[in-house]
């Protein structure tokens, strides 16, 4: 049984295209920007948003096709974890795990009986009786996942499921996590700005920027050939589009650079910033890729810093700190950037 | 600093000289004559009747100005307050031009059902609800705005229709609100006077309220009187206790 999805949402000056398809037991991530429609399409999965266009079908199962068919979001079998999990603050953990089995009329002491066995599953019995105000970021987010996943959905829906927490609980909680969504059978489909959130937990990416995909494909692939500035900044990649020519490609903004592997015409070309060199002077023996450049700004990250740089073309470099120390790079001075051909990755468009 | 003083002293000075003027020695046989319990047990039952009313009618009225998209909401809450800011004597008029025998909505639940409500005490009932309801309205209104829809969403997602999430969800996340707007409902419609004597009259054990009662005693026995609003004092005073949480906490 496929998933088989086009969410098709106008509202506004805004829309949504995006053709979606997930089969039984895989896990697709939504990544994208904020604003790039990710919870509206999960909203619209969920039967909370009904679509404009398009169609939702589950199997033989049609859930909203617009504008005849949509089934709200009580009637359809897909379980929700909410980025701030909405847990209800008047429930213990226990009561709020029962609560999808005691709405769909499942006797109290069963459905009671029930959720106790997932949040053993997910570690929680001990905390069955506390309020949502007592629990951990961690323990609500499981309390949540649990919720969801008890009334045994056909298709399970996250919305930032790590985005509330804090960085060492998310880590742990992550690789919890990705071991549930490995046990799940139904379809599972997962929003998140996070690149490595997506990367570590999805079968698939679906990379979303305004209302449209602008690509798709397994995490490694779409990381090693980002196909957006957005893609190539999540990834942590110079990405440029070009015209090739043998070993030499012309850049659309300015600028040539030279590849190891000949290649005829559109391209896209990428290199990792730490592939970057700096030289207060244009190098000695000149590699082959060699250009002025004027830096722009500079950020810290943990272990690197990364410096943005004007030319033809911009590049991002990232440099360790005795690096920066030596070459003090502050904004204006200007400098000489170097590539190895070897380090850059060139496929066609 | 002094005006507020006397501020202070002008809405103390009278409950005080109500307290200094109690003839404590009497109060507890004048408590338990058979008029002054009458006209409790009528107050207590009548107020009580009254709230239950303007639940039912109050809580889905505060649920579509809250949540609803009706347009002209602003004007239905308007119209809804009306009888905060009307003197109770003239919703006790307006009550009995529409609801007395002759009254256009009136004349057919007599015609047609035989029900007369003026002078009864189901008149008491209505007359107070139509009072207090304003209170209970605002207070769960503003209640379930400041309640996230998004729990009744996640509600839907787990399977509960509308209502089931309304009662299992809603209802709890409001109840405060819900608790102090029936509070605040039932002590209105216990004070109830104006709108009460004008739609329902004065029959000692059928509709002399407690209100009532104190105006009528003062004439002919004043210390009944004075241990009548005694009690009612007392009952206000609970409901500030009740309500302290709400009122007394400096932010």
């Amino acid at each position: 049984m496929t998933l088989s999805a086009r969410l098709g949402v106008t509202r506004g000056e805004f829309t949504l295209d995006l053709p979606l398809e997930v089969a039984e037991g895989e896990v697709v991530a939504l990544l994208g920007p904020n604003g790039a429609g990710k919870s509206t399409a999960l909203r619209a999965l969920a039967g909370l948003l009904a679509l404009t266009d398009g169609h939702i079908r589950l199997g033989d199962h049609v859930w909203d096709a617009p504008p005849s068919v949509f089934v709200p979001a009580e009637r359809r079998r897909a379980g929700v974890v909410f980025q701030d999990y909405l847990l209800f603050a008047h429930l213990s953990a226990l009561d709020n795990v029962a609560f999808g089995l005691r709405a769909r009329g499942v006797r109290r002491a069963v459905a009671r009986a029930r959720a106790g066995e997932w949040l053993t599953a997910v570690g929680l019995s001990e905390v069955a009786g506390r309020r949502p105000r007592a629990l951990s970021g961690g323990q609500a987010q499981r309390v949540a996942l649990a919720r969801a996943l008890v009334t045994e959905p056909r298709l399970l829906l996250l919305d930032e499921p790590l985005a509330a927490l804090d960085a060492a609980t998310r880590l742990r909680v992550r690789t919890d996590l990705g071991r549930h969504l490995r046990d799940y059978p139904g379809h599972t489909v997962l929003v998140t700005h996070d690149p490595l959130d997506a990367m570590i937990l999805a079968d698939r990416l679906v990379v979303v920027e305004h209302g449209a995909i602008v690509q798709h494909g397994p995490p490694a692939q779409v990381a090693a050939h980002p196909r957006s500035d957005y893609v190539a900044h999540l990834m942590g990649l110079n990405l440029y589009r070009g015209r090739a020519h043998g070993n030499s490609v012309d850049l659309d903004g300015g600028g040539a650079l030279t590849v190891a592997e000949p290649a005829r015409g559109r391209v896209y070309l990428t290199f990792p910033p730490r592939a970057v060199g700096l030289y207060p002077r244009r190098p000695r023996g000149s590699p082959r890729n060699c250009w002025p450049v004027t830096v722009a700004g500079i950020e810290q990250h943990a272990h690197t810093v990364r410096v943005r740089l004007d030319g033809a073309p911009a590049v991002l470099a990232d440099v360790t700190a005795a690096t920066v120390a030596e070459l003090r790079p502050e904004p204006g001075r200007r400098f000489w950037a170097t590539v190895k051909a070897t380090e850059i990755r060139c496929y066609p468009v | 600093m002094l005006p507020a003083l006397c501020g202070l002293a002008f809405l103390l000075i009278p409950l005080l000289g109500l307290v200094a003027r109690t003839p404590w020695t009497s109060v507890p046989g004048r408590l338990f004559s058979a008029e002054v319990g009458q006209a409790l047990r009528l107050s207590l039952v009548c107020a009580s009747a009254a709230t239950v009313l303007c639940l039912v009618f109050g809580i889905p009225l505060a649920w579509l100005l809250a949540r609803s998209g009706l347009p002209g909401r602003g004007l239905v809450r308007a119209l809804v307050t009306v009888p905060l800011v009307l003197p109770p004597v003239v919703g006790g008029v307006a009550l009995l031009l529409a609801l007395g025998r002759r009254g256009f909505v009136g004349r057919y639940l007599h015609e047609w059902f035989g029900v007369s409500l003026p002078f009864t005490t189901a008149g008491v009932i209505v007359a107070e609800a139509f009072v207090a309801m304003p209170f209970l309205v605002i207070s769960v209104e503003g209640a379930l705005r400041a309640a996230d829809p998004r729990f009744e969403e996640a509600a839907a997602t787990l399977g509960a229709g509308r209502w089931y999430a309304f009662r299992r969800v809603t209802l709890p996340s409001v109840a405060p609100g819900l608790v102090a707007g029936a509070v605040l409902c039932w002590a209105r419609a216990l004070g109830e006077f104006g709108a009460t004597i004008t739609f329902a009259g004065n029959f000692p054990g059928r509709t002399t309220t407690m209100p009532l009662a104190v105006y009528l005693a003062l004439e002919s026995d004043p210390d009944a009187a004075i241990v009548l609003s005694l009690v009612l004092l007392l009952v206000s005073v609970a409901v500030l206790v009740a309500l302290r949480e709400r009122w007394m906490v400096t932010r």
